[in-house]
């Protein structure tokens, strides 16, 4: 592997306080050493980048993502996933067990991480957290995290029954991993395709009421109250309720071990853009009220929320050109969440720069436990994105990497133009200079 | 242990407000001008000229009105089994000289698995000019009208909009409380006041029907147990209000309209009948106390001793049967507009 160095940009790494022009070089696969511009003390020989005006960042983490490998290779593969996940920006991905076979054991969880899968970034494995995620015995944690896997959970289904998630919570925290619950209260939600409320009326499609989310949550919460002399954690997948979110900042101001993330879509669409039966706009959780939009807006402004993930959920063209309560749930992902999270919390709700990038970065490595990543500092993985933060432009859903084109956000205007993906020391993606 | 690394963001007390809200959706659709997907695609003009074209469909010679759409092809495409709706839609294309296909789901390649989308196109290239579709889910005349381009019909889509039966409906009205009114504008039904009762949830019919006719400034009561009528169900647009006293209802209208509880759309609902009967069955003793010249409609199946008694649906204030027979008239002016609003290159 060639050593790189890169040259003349802006280095932004809040984890490490850094934030001022600096050069950085990278050797095997790691960051070798940082300093004012030229004044690196080695670096000769090295393939140069040229980062003058971009900013340089630790790459970019998506802790929730369906690369449909193994089982559904029509949808996504491991290396057509990572590929548009390098153009998004990201460096890291964790991807969930809902494949075919489900990744409840340790052969699956090798398998993802196997060269042959041709990735492009590096993939974490999210193992089932329940004997295909049937939610009822619990598989070998130890065993499961010795293989790769960085935390446990039955994302799409949900585990209901109290004393399985109870033992689920205290299991994981004995193997020291995070358990994701996909919080929904099926009981609740049969038959149902999106939101309840007046637009579910309106459109005659039975809706999932905001409690199947909530409830779960707060029945979590309280299981995790009985744990707390462990160190249980629990993180909530992609929060979509206010009354969920309150649960959560509640759970959290009591000293709790309970985080949360937040979609894009999420946070800025309702259940509005569902419109005439798009199929693009349904996912699970489905879009909610203005309210609950709002209130994820708020509780990344506030701090409650811990992270942004995609839940990139790929579907092939077919599958979604079908009656809307016949349709998959879940949309892509990868190609918009840096461009749709900088164009409205940076540019608009004018949250700090440093502060969007730790939502996608540092703070997901935090919550899975990725030693050395989601920071720059000397010593850690060579994981870069370097970037223009001040670049508009417009997502066009053709131009994506991914097997799949199931967005919403085709056409959207975007901020923050991606140059140089680095993974452990490899350009990963480098986009066509202009 | 390994945890103690997991920081967690403070949570501040002070919330800030956004600036900016994202963008609103687009709703804007490319319809075909001839489709009738919802009563919403309707201006209250094109209301008005369907019910004027569909009476003077009516009083045509029928030789005359047999070479309309002579040997134009229109397809029936149903998912769901139908008496009224199928039957009237045949009638009315076949009364204006078109050929008539039916495809349903019980005897055609939807069995084998055949999505909406190829069956649509399958139509299309076996020739149908205009395609008029029943299924059970809703959305599904949009996703048909997408595939294919063609002008789609709209002839019940689950539990979401029938509008050619609101418009059936809606001259049913007018016979009995604007007689000798050809033509409607936004205060046609102004002081006329509609019950819908029971099952409004799962109806396409109380949809359509409550969207369109608070257009003709009528005001539509909605009356059922929570079950059956969410309390939501008031924010459907304007002129809608729910009232759960069936008798205080029935006080207040000039028309009553009973609906069928929807048994295979209950996903394991259950209800007490006798209940349901106590509260809300029209009865001939209820109708005469509390509306003794209202007019009483039912889209049909009606299920006598349940939602009505037979008494009422055979009885003086009883259209039901008027409402079967008005759904040729407006059928045949729907399934011309599909085909010449095409021809005239805009909507008619």
């Amino acid at each position: 592997m060639m050593d790189l160095v890169i040259r003349g940009g802006h280095l932004l790494d809040p984890a490490a306080g850094v934030d001022g022009m600096k050069d950085i070089l990278l050797k095997d696969g790691r960051v070798a050493e940082i300093a004012s511009p030229g004044k690196l003390r080695h670096g000769e020989g090295a393939q140069s980048l040229d980062a003058t005006g971009l900013t340089v960042t630790p790459g970019l983490i998506d802790m929730h993502v369906h690369l449909r490998e193994p089982g559904q290779a029509y949808k996504e593969t491991i290396a057509t996933g990572t590929a548009a996940a390098a153009a998004g920006g990201f460096t890291s991905v964790a991807a969930m067990p809902n494949t075919s076979p489900v990744n409840d054991s340790t052969e699956t969880t090798r398998w993802m991480q196997a060269p042959e899968r041709g990735a492009a970034i590096r993939v974490f494995p999210i193992a089932a957290a329940t004997r295909g995620s049937k939610g009822e015995s619990i598989n070998d944690y130890a065993a499961l995290r010795a293989a790769g896997a960085v935390a446990v959970s039955d994302d799409g289904l949900p585990i209901l029954k109290d004393n399985v998630m109870r033992e689920v919570l205290a299991a994981a925290a004995r193997a020291g991993l995070t358990v994701i619950q996909h919080a929904e209260d099926t009981r609740l939600t049969q038959g149902a395709s999106m939101n309840l409320g007046p637009m579910s009326f309106k459109l005659g499609l039975r809706g999932m009421p905001p409690e199947a989310e909530s409830g779960l949550v707060e029945r979590d919460i309280r299981l995790v109250t009985e744990l707390r002399d462990t160190p249980a954690h629990l993180h909530v997948a992609h929060t979509s309720t206010a009354a969920a979110l309150a649960a959560v900042r509640q759970a959290r101001r009591s000293g709790l071990r309970v985080t949360c993330e937040v979609a894009p879509h999420h946070f800025l669409l309702t259940d509005e853009h569902v419109g005439l039966y798009n199929t693009h706009a349904k996912m699970c959780p489905p879009l909610r009220s203005a309210a609950d939009r709002d209130a994820m807006i708020e509780g990344i402004l506030d701090g409650v929320v811990d992270a942004i993930a995609t839940d990139h959920a790929p579907h092939a063209t077919h599958e979604k050109e079908v009656e809307f309560e016949h349709a998959p749930n879940g949309i892509t992902g990868l190609d918009t969440a840096l461009g749709l999270s900088l164009y409205w919390f940076h540019k608009e709700w004018r949250l700090p720069l440093g502060r969007v990038l730790s939502l996608l970065s540092a703070q997901p490595a935090a919550l899975l436990g990725l030693k050395g990543r989601g920071t720059l500092a000397v010593g850690s993985f060579a994981d870069v994105l370097v970037f223009d933060p001040k670049a508009e432009w417009t997502y066009r859903a053709t131009d994506t990497k991914s097997k799949s084109r199931n967005t919403p956000f085709d056409g959207w205007a975007m901020l923050g133009k991606v140059r140089w993906t680095i993974s452990e020391g490899r350009i990963a993606f480098g986009a066509a200079a202009d | 242990m390994l945890r103690c690394r997991l920081r967690m963001n403070p949570v501040s007390t002070t919330v800030r407000r956004p600036r900016l809200t994202p963008p609103v959706p687009v709703s804007a659709f490319p319809y075909n001008p001839g489709s009738l997907l919802s009563v919403l695609d309707l201006s209250v003009e094109s209301v008005s000229r369907i019910l004027g074209r569909a009476t003077e469909l009516e009083r045509e010679d029928p030789q005359v009105r047999s070479r309309i759409l002579a040997k134009r092809r229109i397809a029936l495409l149903f998912y769901e089994s139908s008496t009224r709706t199928r039957t009237s839609f045949e009638l009315a294309a076949k009364g204006l000289g078109a050929d008539t296909t039916l495809v349903s789901s019980l005897s055609s390649s939807i069995e084998k698995g055949e999505s909406l989308k190829d069956t649509g196109l399958t139509l299309r290239a076996l020739g149908a000019e205009t395609i008029i579709l029943r299924h059970n889910s809703s959305g599904a005349a949009w996703l048909l009208e997408a595939e294919t381009r063609l002008p789609v019909l709209n002839a019940g889509d689950g539990m979401h909009e029938h509008p050619t039966q609101a418009l059936l409906d809606l001259r049913t009205l007018l016979a009995h409380l604007r007689p000798g009114v050809e033509t409607v504008t936004a205060d046609t039904l102004a002081g006329v006041t509609l019950t819908i009762v029971g099952d409004i949830l799962h109806s396409r019919v109380a949809r359509s029907n409550m969207l369109l006719l608070p257009r003709l400034g009528a005001r539509v009561l909605l009356c059922g147990p929570k079950e059956l009528l969410p309390e939501l169900a008031a924010q459907a647009g304007p002129g809608v209000f729910v009232e759960r006293d069936f008798e205080a209802a029935l006080r207040q209208s000039q028309a009553v309209m009973m609906l069928r509880i929807q048994a295979e759309r209950l996903a394991g609902l259950q209800l007490d009948l006798n209940d349901y009967k106590a509260s809300y069955q029209l009865s001939g003793q209820r109708l005469a106390a509390h509306a003794p010249t209202a007019v009483v409609l039912h889209p049909g199946p009606i299920i006598r001793g349940l939602e009505v008694t037979a008494g009422v649906a055979d009885g003086a204030q009883s259209a039901i049967l008027e409402q079967v027979h008005n759904g040729v008239a407006i059928r045949m002016a729907v399934v011309e507009r599909a085909l010449k609003a095409t021809e005239n290159g805009g909507r008619a």
